[in-house]
C-alpha cells in the first residue's frame, strides 16, 4: 500500500503544483522518485511529528496541499493536538497519512501499533477518515483526499496486502464498495481486513451462510444509506477491523445504530482488537490469530452467532 | 525576489498607538471580565513595533497573499492583538465591544477569521512557530517575498514543539522568519526561570542555529531595528529575546503576577488610563 501511495502522490504532484510531501524521517527510498522530480516540494521533517503537522497546516493556510507521512501511531497520536488545532480547527486541507495502521508493524511492539487512531481522529470536527482496503483503493483514496477542501486522515497498511479489486474501483468518499453479494450476513471490512472478510465469506459460503462483503473505506462520514439497507436486510452485520473495539468502525456503526428508531432488525457483531496492549513477539498474522481475527476464527464465530440467532 | 520597501511610522506615532492600545486593553479586561491583562500589556510595544514599523500589511487588503504574516502564538494576549488591529485600521474599534460577549466574534483567544488581520487560531502554546514555518515555506515555494513574525511568551518556550520547530527552521534556512519572545519572566503560577530552566534564553536559540538578539522589549526603535533585519540573507532565522515587564504601562500592575488573572475595577481602569495620559 505504501508503494501505491508513493506512486500516486508522485503522479498527483506532477499535475498539481500545490502538492507538498512532508515525511517524518521515513520512506526515504520510497520517495526517491518524488524527490528527484520535485525537490522543492519534499521535506524530511525529521523525528518531530508535532512540528511536521503544524508546518503542514501553515502551508495549507497559504494554499498548498500538504501530505504528512509517517508511521500511523506517530502521525496521529504523537501529534494529536496539532491535528486537532492546527489542521482541524483551522479546517485546512492537510492529508495525514499513517502507514502501518493497526498491527502492520506488530513485530515492533506496542509502540508501533496503531489500534486507537481511527477512534481519536474521527472524533475531531472537520476530519474525514479514509481506510483503503488495498493498493487499488489507495490510489483512489489519495486522489480523493486531494480533492477535499478540509482535513483527511488516510490510514494505510504496510506492503504486500492482498488485492481485493481486480480493476480500479469506483471510489467515492463516504460510500462503501460492495465486493461480494450475500443473503444472510453482511461483513463490513475496514482497510486490509476487507481481504480477511472476503476469505471468511468464502468459508461461510461453504458452511451454508451467504455473506455480503463491503469495503467501508470511509469511516467518517459514514455511509448511512448502506448501513440502513444492511441492517434492514441482514440478520447479522459484522464489522471486521484491525482497530480497538472502542471507537473504530464498529464504534461508529454502533453510534449510528443507537440513533435509529425504530431499531432495525439486524444485529451488530464486532471483530476487532481487544482493549489491551499487545506485548507478545510475533508478526501481524500471529497477533490477528491471538485475537480471533483470522478468516477461520471469524467464520466460526459468525456461524455460532448465526446459530444462536436462529 | 524583490524586497518590498519598508515604511515604518515615526516613533511618536508608535508611542501614541501603544498608549491607546494599553488603554483599550485595560478597558476590555474590565468590561469583559477577561484575564491575562498582565500578559497583554507586556507585549503591546512588540505588537506596535511589528504592525507600525516592520510588517508589510495593508488593512484594506488583509488577505493579500503577498502580505507579511504575524502570528500571536501567545494567544492569551488576544486583547492586545485585537486592540492593535483595530488601532491599525483592520476593523472598526466598535468590534472590540464584542470581546468575550455571548455570541460575539472576539473570544478570549483569537480564532482564524474572527476579524480581519487575525492569521491563526491560537491559545494552546507552542503552535504558532510551526504554523509560521509552514507559511514561510509555502511562500518560498510560491515565490512571495513574505516575512513571518511569531510572537511567543517565555513560558511558551517550555513546549517541546517550539524546539522541534527551532531545529527545523534552522535546517531549512528560514531567514525570513523571526520569533519575538515576550520575556516578562513570569508564567501563570510563578517565575519562568524557577519553574523551568529558561536562562540563558538567547543562547538556547543561538545553539539551535538562530541569530539571537536581546533587546529592551519596550524600546520601540530597538524592536523595529531588530525585526527590520529580516531577512538578513544569513540563512539563519532570527530570535528576538525582548526583555519586558508584565503589566507594563500601569505602575500598579507592573511585574505583579496577580494581574495574570485579576480583573481591574472601574477605579483601577480610571487610574490606569490616567497614568497612560488617556483621560
Amino acid at each position: 500500500m505504501r508503494n501505491a501511495f508513493a506512486a500516486a502522490i508522485t503522479e498527483l504532484a506532477a499535475a498539481d503544483p500545490r502538492v507538498v510531501l512532508l515525511s517524518g524521517d521515513i520512506g526515504n527510498r520510497l520517495f526517491d522518485p518524488f524527490k528527484a522530480r520535485f525537490p522543492d516540494r519534499f521535506f524530511n521533517c525529521g523525528v518531530a511529528e508535532a512540528n511536521m503537522t503544524g508546518v503542514a497546516a501553515g502551508m495549507a493556510m497559504c494554499g498548498l496541499r500538504p501530505f504528512t507521512y509517517t508511521i500511523a501511531p506517530f502521525a496521529t497520536m504523537r501529534a494529536l493536538e496539532q491535528i486537532r488545532l492546527d489542521v482541524c480547527c483551522h479546517n485546512v486541507p492537510v492529508v495525514i497519512v499513517g502507514t502501518g495502521g493497526g498491527w502492520s508493524y506488530a513485530s515492533l511492539g506496542p509502540t508501533h501499533h496503531a489500534c486507537e487512531d481511527v477512534a481519536l481522529l474521527r472524533a475531531l470536527p472537520n476530519m474525514i477518515v479514509l481506510c483503503p482496503a488495498d493498493a487499488a483503493e489507495v490510489r483512489c483514496a489519495v486522489a480523493a483526499a486531494l480533492a477535499q477542501a478540509g482535513p483527511v486522515y488516510l490510514r494505510l497498511g504496510k506492503k504486500g496486502e492482498p488485492a481485493v479489486h481486480q480493476t480500479s474501483p469506483r471510489f467515492v468518499v463516504g460510500r462503501g464498495i460492495v465486493l461480494r453479494e450475500g443473503r444472510d450476513a453482511c461483513l463490513l471490512g475496514l482497510g486490509p481486513m476487507v481481504a480477511t472478510a472476503l476469505e471468511a465469506a468464502a468459508l461461510l459460503e461453504a458452511a451454508g451462510l451467504s455473506a455480503r462483503v463491503v469495503s467501508m473505506h470511509t469511516v467518517k462520514p459514514l455511509d448511512e444509506e448502506l448501513l440502513a439497507e444492511a441492517f434492514r436486510r441482514f440478520r447479522l452485520v459484522a464489522v471486521v477491523e484491525e482497530h480497538s473495539r472502542i471507537g473504530g468502525l464498529a464504534g461508529a456503526v454502533a453510534e449510528w445504530l443507537a440513533a435509529q428508531f425504530p431499531p432495525p432488525p439486524g444485529r451488530l457483531v464486532a471483530f476487532g482488537v481487544p482493549d489491551a496492549f499487545f506485548h507478545e513477539a510475533g508478526g501481524q498474522e500471529y497477533a490477528r490469530q491471538r485475537c480471533g481475527l483470522t478468516p477461520v476464527q471469524i467464520a466460526q464465530s459468525l456461524l455460532r452467532v448465526a446459530g444462536a440467532a436462529c | 525576489m524583490k524586497e518590498p520597501a519598508n515604511n515604518p511610522a515615526d516613533l511618536d506615532a508608535m508611542k501614541t498607538a501603544a498608549r491607546s492600545i494599553r488603554g483599550r486593553v485595560v478597558e476590555m479586561s474590565h468590561a469583559a471580565k477577561a484575564p491575562h491583562l498582565g500578559s497583554a500589556l507586556s507585549c503591546v510595544d512588540i505588537l506596535v513595533a511589528a504592525y507600525w514599523g516592520v510588517l508589510r500589511v495593508d488593512p484594506a487588503h488583509p488577505a493579500d497573499p503577498a502580505r507579511d504574516r504575524f502570528i500571536l502564538s501567545k494567544g492569551h494576549a488576544a486583547m492586545a492583538l485585537y486592540a492593535a488591529l483595530a488601532e491599525r485600521g483592520f476593523f472598526a474599534p466598535s468590534l472590540l465591544e464584542e470581546f468575550n460577549r455571548p455570541g460575539g466574534r472576539l473570544a478570549e483567544h483569537p480564532s482564524l477569521g474572527c476579524a480581519p488581520g487575525v492569521e491563526a487560531s491560537t491559545g494552546s502554546l507552542g503552535h504558532g512557530l510551526p504554523l509560521g514555518l509552514g507559511m514561510a515555506l509555502a511562500q518560498r515555494i510560491q515565490g512571495f517575498p513574505t516575512r513571518v513574525v511569531v510572537l511567543m511568551s517565555d513560558g511558551e518556550c517550555q513546549e517541546g514543539s517550539v524546539w522541534e520547530a527551532a531545529l527545523f527552521a534552522a535546517a531549512q534556512r528560514l531567514d525570513r522568519v523571526a520569533v519575538v519572545i515576550d520575556y516578562n519572566k513570569w508564567q501563570a503560577t510563578g517565575r519562568t526561570d524557577e519553574i523551568m530552566a529558561m536562562n540563558p534564553l538567547a543562547a538556547k536559540w543561538e545553539a539551535f542555529g538562530w541569530t539571537a538578539l536581546e533587546v529592551d522589549g519596550h524600546d520601540l526603535a530597538a524592536l523595529v531595528d531588530a525585526l527590520g533585519r529580516v531577512p538578513d540573507r544569513s540563512g539563519r532565522p532570527l530570535a528576538v529575546v525582548a526583555h519586558t515587564i508584565k503589566g507594563k504601562g500601569v505602575s500598579f500592575m507592573e511585574d505583579d503576577n496577580n494581574w495574570h488573572y485579576r480583573i481591574p475595577t472601574a477605579d483601577e481602569v480610571r487610574a490606569a488610563r490616567r497614568e497612560l495620559g488617556l483621560t
